[in-house]
């Protein structure tokens, strides 16, 4: 490359502001978490924990973090199972309508969120009723699967095209069968993208607030729904904050080891 | 080879045996197999609720009960079309997506450039690439909550200016803009620096040896090469922000985005006829952006 000194100075200083921009916020909340005041001010005025120890003892956070939770392995379960039979028919065949459904995997997380939540809204209140379900959590984990298919399949495909298949042609040729060659071959194989997979689509899952609005049964709240239900009640604030700073460096480790484990550098959400 | 190989193993009568054997000349039940099941789910569950949302914007609600009335007419199309606030909400919404894309090309170009082009070391260029990424998937709520602590009044912002006797903007569509540019920025650096990658550092250095000055290449070189990564990178930015309507809760002040229209109905209203019918603004204006960058071949970028 022939640019000047001074531009390598100028296009890192810029590059340097940027990373700047995007860590000083959360910077910002993880300090403010310590601050003992119980109006917002800044810069803070002390440092204790005492609100990181009443956030932990809140009942509504732990009520949310457990419907949370189970909301996530359930869309995550889902999303595991049908992410990774699209990747295996996307890498491994080749058929009419192929580029159409890789793209039709992608639409959920795409198009907005409000759009997803509208359209299974609708969807739901026309159908369910003749079903005899309700809207409950478990219309909450149909939507979040809908969009976390994305992330295992793009983990999942990327894998296999890269491992091709003259492993799975050896096992075939020494004899084994279908399911011999899925236990000893394949699935080894992808093991660290599945893993890898469902840790982001846990945590897509676990941070998904509009299409949760929309699915949600009365009486479930998740963690985003509380925090968003919270965050207009100023006594509240110091105990949001809290856990707002605990979800920015909880999430940091699965989705490190994600990032690790997985062979795209944004982990397939792109 | 493995053809024949199937074929002398089938002497062998166990049940699993026979069952590879047959899926292995069958790709095609193999297929069916594979595919049923997600296809059910995202083509007859996904595509099928998108459907019921486009019949029920058709629909109305009876005034005094709230109940559905399932008989079709283009009532609420008419009524976004006509009354004037929905014109400006559109047209603010609109705006702030455009805000929002230009801010954050401006902030992914110079950086993408300096991972891809000016850093040596695979290294280095790693680290920074999951440095931008990241903060993609930390709690998109705690972005916009940390946004709100740095820009509301007596913020992190107003402490930084107040030796200089400067105050930041405060809540409203400049700190929208802002926050919703913060937590889309990692979708447009990916595409851009991708795109950097794949721009020969030869071409570069060649425009160079003919005598162009920096300047130069990047507006004759750089810039056409690197539009269709660019607008790869527009529609998720621009897509998501038409959608939003939680971050200009959080930062916006009072004011309203498109997607406020949607949620209110559903919410307060109760009226989901007409938030069907007004979510179909975002999708048909990401439909047209599509159609419109189709050429520049930033579909392939994505």
């Amino acid at each position: 490359m022939t640019l000047s000194r001074r531009a390598r100075y100028l296009l890192g200083a810029a590059s340097a502001v940027t990373l700047l921009f995007i860590y000083l916020p959360l910077l910002v909340v993880i300090v403010n978490s310590f601050n003992p005041s119980k109006v917002f001010s800044w810069p803070p005025r002390g440092f204790s924990f005492v609100w990181w120890d009443k956030a932990l003892a809140d009942v509504g956070v732990r009520h949310a973090v457990w419907t949370s939770v189970r909301a996530g392995l359930g869309a995550t379960f889902i999303a595991v199972v049908l992410g990774s039979m699209i990747a295996f028919a996307v890498a491994r065949y080749t058929w009419f309508g192929r580029d159409a459904v890789s793209f039709l995997v992608i639409l959920p997380i795409a198009l907005p969120g409000i759009v997803t939540g509208i359209a299974l809204n609708s969807a739901f209140s026309t159908v369910l009723p003749y079903v005899g379900i309700s809207f409950g959590l478990l219309t909450v984990v149909l939507g979040h699967a809908t969009f976390c298919i994305v992330v295992v399949f793009n983990n999942v495909v990327a894998r296999l095209r890269r491992a091709g298949t003259s492993l799975e042609e050896a096992s075939a040729d020494l004899g084994a069968t279908g399911l011999q060659t899925f236990r000893h071959v394949t699935f080894p194989a992808i093991r660290s993208a599945l893993v890898a997979g469902g840790l982001l689509a846990f945590a897509l899952s676990f941070d998904e607030i509009v299409v949760t609005t929309f699915t949600a049964g009365a009486g479930i709240e998740t963690l985003p729904q509380w925090i968003f239900n919270n965050l207009f009640r100023p006594n509240q604030g110091p105990i949001v904050n809290a856990v707002a700073a605990a979800l920015v460096i909880l999430f940091i480790l699965p989705v490190y080891l994600a990032q690790r484990l997985s062979d795209g550098t944004s982990g397939g959400r792109l | 080879m493995s053809q024949q190989i199937a074929d002398t193993v089938e002497g062998d009568e166990s049940l699993p045996r026979r069952l590879s054997a047959t899926a292995y000349r069958h790709p095609r039940w193999r297929l069916t197999g594979l595919l049923s099941a997600p296809l059910f789910w995202l083509g007859v569950l996904y595509l099928g609720s998108l459907l019921v949302m486009l019949i029920s914007s058709l629909w109305s609600t009876d005034d005094f009960t709230g109940a559905i009335i399932r008989k079709t007419s283009f009532a609420n199309y008419h009524t976004l079309f006509t009354q004037p606030i929905y014109r400006t909400v559109a047209v603010r919404t609109l705006l702030i997506a455009v805000g929002v894309t230009v801010v954050d090309a401006l902030l992914a170009l110079p950086l993408a450039f300096f991972i891809a082009k000016v850093v040596r070391t695979r290294r280095m260029k790693y680290i920074l690439v999951i440095a931008v990424t990241m903060p993609l998937w930390t709690s998109y709520l705690v972005k916009g909550y940390a946004w709100q602590v740095m820009l509301d009044r007596n913020g992190a912002v107003d402490w930084a200016l107040k030796p200089l006797g400067l105050h930041g903007p405060g809540l409203g569509l400049p700190a929208t803009i802002c926050a919703l540019a913060y937590v889309w920025l990692p979708y447009m650096v990916l595409p851009v620096y991708a795109g950097f990658e794949r721009l020969p550092g030869s071409l570069l250095e060649a425009s160079a040896d003919l005598g162009a000055a920096a300047g130069r290449t990047f507006r004759s070189i750089v810039v056409p090469m690197i539009i269709p990564a660019l607008v790869a990178g527009s529609i998720f930015t621009f897509s998501l922000t038409l959608g939003d309507y939680i971050m200009v809760k959080i930062v916006g002040g009072s004011n309203q985005m498109f997607a406020n229209i949607v949620y209110d109905n559903i919410g307060i209203a109760g009226n989901l006829p007409f938030a069907a019918a007004a979510a179909m603004f975002p999708i048909v204006v990401v439909i047209l952006y599509l159609a419109a960058v189709r050429r520049t071949g930033a579909l392939e970028n994505l």
